[in-house]
């Protein structure tokens, strides 16, 4: 029997229509696609897939459970690793993680491993999630710094494992990056919320209003606790520093995105926090902060919305889908430009960008060919509103406050595989250890750490 | 959930509370502030600790009613509660001995002027007060920061109470009476900082201002709160928010601090205030 090779579609949500709603944009596969899916898979006794796993999900473990109907069974596989599937399911970078490794690849498109996740994931929510037994209690204390995706992983593990665990967040609600920044459209906060409920019905106690360094300090947490795990993110804009960065209508990609996701705007004035967009919006940068920016500016109305990157599409750092939505939702591209100031009117209102067109040159640092300008291809566009997405930095708030830590030439911390730090007893792992990475890295780092703080905690007398 | 304890009102349309946060009370110190949020619904905002109290674990915010958020936090009462309450946030002021210091504050600004001024006090400074108000009615904390300060002075825009006039005329003749002034700190509105600056820079005098940029998280995540000081960007939530005033670009902060006027005026139109 031959093997498909194309992966079944996964319907979704109309352009012209979706782009004045906020609702999911992909419907997800039916139970009888998803069967059909998953009987792609040709169950290979190596797993290269798994290789491609950082939370280690047995693969072809779950999708013959699909492929034989029990959905509840594979949801049991993919639960004994992965705490947040409906979240990984939607945002993971499949192709480049475990698709990436499949054997099908060879001859056409992998099985569809994040949308046959997705689709469990989904189910099991509607159904209700399974809450593990309770193991004994360690009579041991771990405190976890920051609720996104490396401290929920990190959290739900260790209380797997019996410890007592509180996670403490800075902002009023759970998520990090997955509430603040990644869009309704792409990750409805609801399946987040939902995603984070099985967390605590692990036993995890999450406290909000909790700066650590400023409310707290971590030497205090010490006192109470046998070991810290830090997750605080890479929460720190990046500027252009090129002038009129400051001038009304220049945003980082998040402050507008905290404003609308976290904190609602797009439902103002039922919900208190303004945004002021405009109609003609251009978002500086190529990742998924920038997809996620230009597509959300032509949701609230924007006539224009510009992606303005220094090199080519094949840098672009987004995920393909992102890049693949935003075409189709008619985000322009203008490529190989670089910006060199913006230019405001009399009152301070951003009006126009000046920008030099690029050409790539020889291969830098990281392998890609590095955009050089070209003399006197300086232009100018209207435009009044720039959302700035070229990076996160991590942030320092709990670096700044630690004597030592040793921290690296980025300001991350610096930690081995498992999360260790140069402090005995504090573990770090995420986008705070790496700099702005994935939500699946941050989570692969989040459960190493657990089971080396696991290792720790049970050490220590 | 964050209970209010006590309320007072101070004048026309400034009050004060006193909120149940026993860990933000413990850390607490001049200078700093924190960011609420009143409900499910609302907006973060950020307010001066007006004062602390690390026993009974409580924090005092003193607040001018400007907009939506403010009013309907007005409305609230003695044993309500707040959703978020996070702090303290910011850098603390500088204390020290400086030598002799000349404390300004304007309008609801001389709510956050008072724990410095007392901090000062308390440092061994000879600390000289000016506050200024648009009128006498506006005036708050008076008693209090008199009771800090070797020296104390008032002015009215409108003369119905002190000098007539802006606190920089008097800040003019403390100095040229007084000769060495150590240093100057200011709090009020930014075109108040922006005159106390033109003032002391003049004559050379270190100055503090306390900046009040629009902000959300207060960790130093977004980005909104940035101003510009000696040509850098600065996040006024976590570098600051006191900076050296003969530094910074007021202009500009008053540019950014209206980004949301025509927005603002909808949510209180919604809500039946007058802006
Ligand atoms: C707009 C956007 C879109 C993205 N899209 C994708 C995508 O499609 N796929 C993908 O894989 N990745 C994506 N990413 C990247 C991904 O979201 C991050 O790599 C991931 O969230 C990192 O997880 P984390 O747990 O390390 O940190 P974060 O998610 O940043 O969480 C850190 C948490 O710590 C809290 N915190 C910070 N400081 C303190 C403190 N001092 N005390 C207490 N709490 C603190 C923060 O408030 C936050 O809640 C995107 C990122 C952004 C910004
Ligand atoms: C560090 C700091 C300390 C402050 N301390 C005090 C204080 O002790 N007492 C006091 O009365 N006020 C203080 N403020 C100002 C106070 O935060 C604003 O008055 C309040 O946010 C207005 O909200 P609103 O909804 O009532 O008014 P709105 O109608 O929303 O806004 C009125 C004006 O307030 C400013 N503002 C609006 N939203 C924000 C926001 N999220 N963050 C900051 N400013 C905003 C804008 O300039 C706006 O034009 C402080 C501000 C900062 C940054
Ligand atoms: S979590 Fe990511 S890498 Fe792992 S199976 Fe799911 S989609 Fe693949
Ligand atoms: S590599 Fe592909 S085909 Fe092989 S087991 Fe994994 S998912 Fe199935
Ligand atoms: S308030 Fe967001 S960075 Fe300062």
């Amino acid at each position: 029997m031959s093997v498909r090779k194309t992966k079944y579609e996964m319907p979704e949500q109309d352009p012209k229509e979706r782009i004045h709603n906020f609702k999911e944009v992909p419907y997800g596969y039916s139970k009888e696609t998803a069967i059909e899916e998953a009987k792609r898979c040709l169950q290979c006794k190596n797993k290269p897939c798994m290789k491609g796993c950082p939370v280690e999900i047995d693969i072809p473990g779950f999708i013959s459970c699909i492929a034989s109907g029990d959905f509840e069974k594979a949801a049991e596989v993919i639960k004994a690793k992965n705490n947040l599937p409906a979240v990984s399911g939607r945002v993971c970078p499949y192709e480049s993680q475990c698709e990436g490794e499949c054997t099908i690849k060879k001859i056409g498109e992998p099985v569809g491993i994040g949308r046959l996740e997705r689709f469990i994931a989904d189910y099991e929510r509607v159904k209700g999630a399974k809450i593990p037994q309770k193991v004994t209690s360690s009579e041991k204390k771990v405190a976890v710094v920051g609720a996104g995706p490396a401290g929920l992983t990190c959290a739900g593990d260790l209380a797997k494992m019996g410890h007592t665990v509180t996670v403490f967040e800075a902002l009023h609600g759970p998520g990090g990056v997955l509430m603040y920044g990644i869009p309704e459209f792409r990750l409805p906060k609801k399946i987040v919320n939902a995603e984070v409920d099985y967390i605590k019905k692990l036993g995890v106690d999450i406290r909000y209003d909790m700066v650590i360094g400023k409310t707290i300090t971590v030497e205090e947490l010490f006192k109470e606790y046998d070991a810290v795990f830090v997750g605080t993110g890479a929460g720190l804009p990046n500027w252009l520093n090129i002038p009129g960065e400051n001038l009304d209508g220049v945003y980082s990609a998040n402050e507008f995105l905290t404003r609308i996701n976290l904190m609602r705007a797009y439902e103002f004035p039922t919900y208190d926090t303004p945004i002021k967009m405009g109609k003609i919006v251009a978002t500086f940068g190529a990742g998924n902060v920038a997809m996620d920016c230009a597509r959300t500016a032509l949701r609230l109305g924007a006539e224009k919305s510009y992606i303005l990157y220094r090199r080519t599409e094949a840098e672009m750092p987004a995920r393909i889908e992102e890049i693949h939505h935003a075409k189709q939702e008619g985000v322009e591209f203008k490529l190989l430009t670089n910006p060199l100031r913006f230019i405001g009117d009399v009152q301070g209102h951003l009006v126009e960008v000046e920008y030099q067109k690029m050409q790539l040159g020889e291969p830098d640092d990281s392998g890609r060919r590095r955009p050089v300008p070209i003399p006197g291809s300086e232009e100018k566009i209207h435009i009044d509103t720039a959302l700035i997405a070229i990076g996160q930095s991590p942030n320092p708030l709990i670096p700044k406050s630690m004597k030592g830590l040793t921290l690296g030439k980025h300001g991350n911390i610096v930690t081995d595989d498992d999360g260790k730090t140069s402090i005995p007893g504090l573990f770090a792992g995420g986008d705070i250890a790496t700099g702005a990475a994935t939500v699946i890295l941050a989570m692969g780092a989040g459960k190493r750490a657990a089971r080396t703080i696991d290792a720790y905690v049970k050490a220590k007398k | 959930m964050y209970k209010i304890i006590e309320k007072k009102v101070l004048s026309e349309n400034v009050k004060q509370m006193t909120i149940q946060a026993p860990l933000v009370a413990g850390k607490a110190q001049p200078g700093q502030f924190i960011i609420l949020r009143i409900d499910e619904k609302g907006e973060r905002i950020p307010l001066t600790i007006a004062d602390f109290d690390r026993k009974s674990g409580t924090i005092t915010i003193i607040f001018l009613e400007v907009g939506k958020t403010t009013q309907q936090l007005g409305t609230l009462n003695v044993g309500d509660v707040i959703e978020n309450f996070v702090g303290p946030l910011g850098m603390p002021s500088e204390v020290k001995k400086y030598g002799t210091v000349v404390c300004i504050g304007g309008g609801v600004g001389i709510a956050p002027l008072y724990p410095v001024v007392k901090a000062l006090r308390e440092a061994g400074n000879y600390v000289i007060s000016i506050l200024g108000a648009k009128t006498q009615n506006l005036l708050i904390l008076e008693k209090e920061i008199q009771l800090y300060s070797n020296e104390f002075y008032i002015t009215t825009d409108d003369g119905s109470k002190g000098q007539k006039g802006f606190v920089s005329d008097v800040l003019k003749q403390v100095i040229d009476k007084k000769g060495t002034i150590n240093m100057v700190m200011a709090i009020g509105p930014i075109i108040m900082m922006k005159v106390v600056s033109d003032v002391t820079r003049k004559y050379n005098i270190k100055t503090l201002v306390s900046l009040n940029p629009i902000m959300i998280d207060g960790t130093g995540m977004c980005g909104g709160c940035r101003v510009s000081v000696d040509g850098k960007t600065k996040f006024a939530c976590v570098d600051g928010p006191e900076f050296d005033g003969l530094k910074v670009d007021y202009d500009n902060l008053m540019l950014r601090n209206r980004r949301f006027v025509h927005e603002e005026g909808a949510a209180c139109k919604l809500v039946g205030v007058v802006q």
